[in-house]
């Protein structure tokens, strides 16, 4: 693997190491010191044109406790701010002597482009409304940590998917592992077309909770949404947030999920987030453990063309 | 038990021909048996005393010198489990991936850890062991037991506790298993 870009690069063995190997980074992180000198030496930078806590927080603490050196840049604070371009950017970037730069940006296909222009690795960090690769595998991990398989069980991803960069990455790797996903949104909020997708759509919530093993809420995309796709917000929370009445019609055993950040209150209720078989604290606790093992794996797992050794010792 | 050493060295993936038996079933199960002996003798019982078995072929080396221990004291040792993949110093020259679990589920502070690998050979997975180590405590005293010692050191280490004094070649390969001990060379 040199860089990861999307899901659907991913076989089931693929992610099936990717898995494995955050078994490790879970116990490195809950050690009482939890660092190891695996990438000491190395660089990883993040490049963030668009804002984010937890993912550049995850990817960061990721970073530190492999023992990398991180370097961050904001766009607010950067040179961006005078007009440089992106690809001169990132070329200065390299030539200070990174081995991972981690991309967002909100324009589609970003990460691909800078991918060609460097030698590092890199990781896509979300691009536009195309793909969150490391969200996906976390949401992978997460459900296997509390279900052992994705094999046969049944997902609902509920919201925004026209703007959701997750839904797409999830979509790929829910179905690669085996599972079953359906889409539920208000016709506004689906994407124009969805041939090719291995999805089915319901547009009622009600419908396919009770039969749901996980109900994974998106994050209402306020800030990309430029039309009147709904008419009110609280029509939507009527009808598809998950509100205290309708969190009954789950399996007891079923599992909410949602990306973050959460708007309580408009597709999630603040006391369903709370609820126990609300996975998402833990979604974020796996999110830098698996961030470990796609770090790892890019930079340090593989053997860099350039260092000559001996390979026995 | 040379899977992950052969996995790692090249050619990669080859297939290790056993050459010669050096140990059978029942040198195998001596050694350890007197390895125990030497670990009681040397540390005036077994207070404090606590096995850790380098993944993957120590392990279960670790277990059985636990039970030699506990047969010939009485008493139950804590063992534990150390991946030190993530701690070698030639992650990027060979594909290194850590591939069984750590497992050390007590402080190291003021034990006496003795570290069990089933072959001794560049010295540098104790290295790296040696290192792992500090995360989980400060250990009084860190000992070494192997199975076999095949030289080619590269470090200043040297074990404790040895099985089997075996003069190798360095292409050659040890394979240390439940029923004994053979030498021979991946092909």
């Amino acid at each position: 693997m040199k860089s990861l870009l999307s899901v659907a690069e991913l076989d089931v063995a693929d992610l099936d190491e990717i898995m494995r190997l955050t078994d490790q980074f879970v116990e490195v992180s809950e050690r009482q010191i939890p660092r190891v000198p695996a990438l000491r030496g190395r660089t990883v930078v993040s490049l963030f044109y668009e804002e984010s806590t937890r993912t550049r927080l995850s990817f960061e603490t990721a970073a530190k406790r492999l023992s990398a050196d991180t370097m961050n840049f904001a766009v607010s604070t950067s040179s961006v701010k005078k007009g440089e371009s992106l690809r001169d950017t990132v070329q200065t970037i390299e030539a200070m002597g990174v081995d991972v730069i981690i991309v967002r940006h909100p324009s589609a296909g970003v990460p691909w482009q800078v991918a060609n222009w460097v030698d590092a690795a890199v990781v896509n960090a979300g691009d536009g409304a195309h793909e969150h690769p490391t969200q996906a595998l976390l949401d992978c991990y997460t459900i296997r940590q509390q279900r052992g398989s994705l094999e046969g069980l049944r997902v609902a991803i509920v919201g925004d998917i026209a703007h959701s960069r997750v839904a797409r990455s999830d979509v790929l790797a829910f179905t690669t592992l085996g599972a079953e996903v359906t889409l539920v949104a208000p016709p506004t909020l689906l994407p124009p077309s969805l041939a090719g997708w291995p999805v089915m759509v319901n547009n009622d919530l009600d419908d396919v909770l009770p039969k749901a093993d996980i109900v994974y809420l998106l994050r209402m995309q306020l800030e990309r949404q430029h039309e009147a796709l709904l008419p009110s917000l609280r029509e939507y929370t009527a009808r598809y947030g998950l509100t205290r009445d309708r969190a009954r019609l789950l399996a007891d055993d079923a599992l909410v999920m949602h990306p973050g950040p959460m708007n309580r209150g408009v597709e999630i209720a603040a006391e369903v987030a709370n609820r126990p078989n609300s996975v998402i604290t833990r979604q974020v606790a796996n999110g830098v453990a698996v961030r470990m093992a796609v770090l790892f794996l890019l930079a340090g797992a593989n053997p860099r063309d350039h260092i000559v050794g001996d390979p026995n010792g | 038990m040379a899977e992950r050493e052969r996995a790692a060295t090249p050619p990669y993936g080859g297939v290790f021909v056993a050459r010669t038996q050096v140990m059978d079933a029942s040198d195998l199960r001596r050694a350890i048996v007197r390895i125990a002996h030497e670990i009681i003798e040397r540390n005036h019982g077994l207070d404090n005393v606590v096995v850790i078995g380098l993944q993957t072929g120590g392990v279960p080396i670790a277990g059985r010198l636990a039970g030699a221990l506990k047969e010939v004291d009485g008493a139950e040792v804590p063992v534990g489990s150390l991946d030190v993949a993530l701690y070698r110093d030639d992650i990027g020259l060979r594909p290194v991936l850590p591939e069984a679990v750590t497992d050390i589920p007590f402080d190291l502070s003021g034990r006496i850890a003795v570290l069990v690998d089933d072959v001794l050979f560049t010295g540098r997975t104790v290295r790296a062991a040696l290192d792992a180590l500090t995360t989980f405590g400060r250990p009084r005293a860190v000992q070494l037991a192997v199975i076999v010692d095949r030289g080619h050191r590269e470090l200043p280490i040297r074990p404790d506790y040895v099985g089997k004094n075996l003069p190798t070649r360095r292409d050659e390969m040890v394979d240390v298993r439940e029923d004994g001990v053979d030498l021979g060379v991946v092909e």
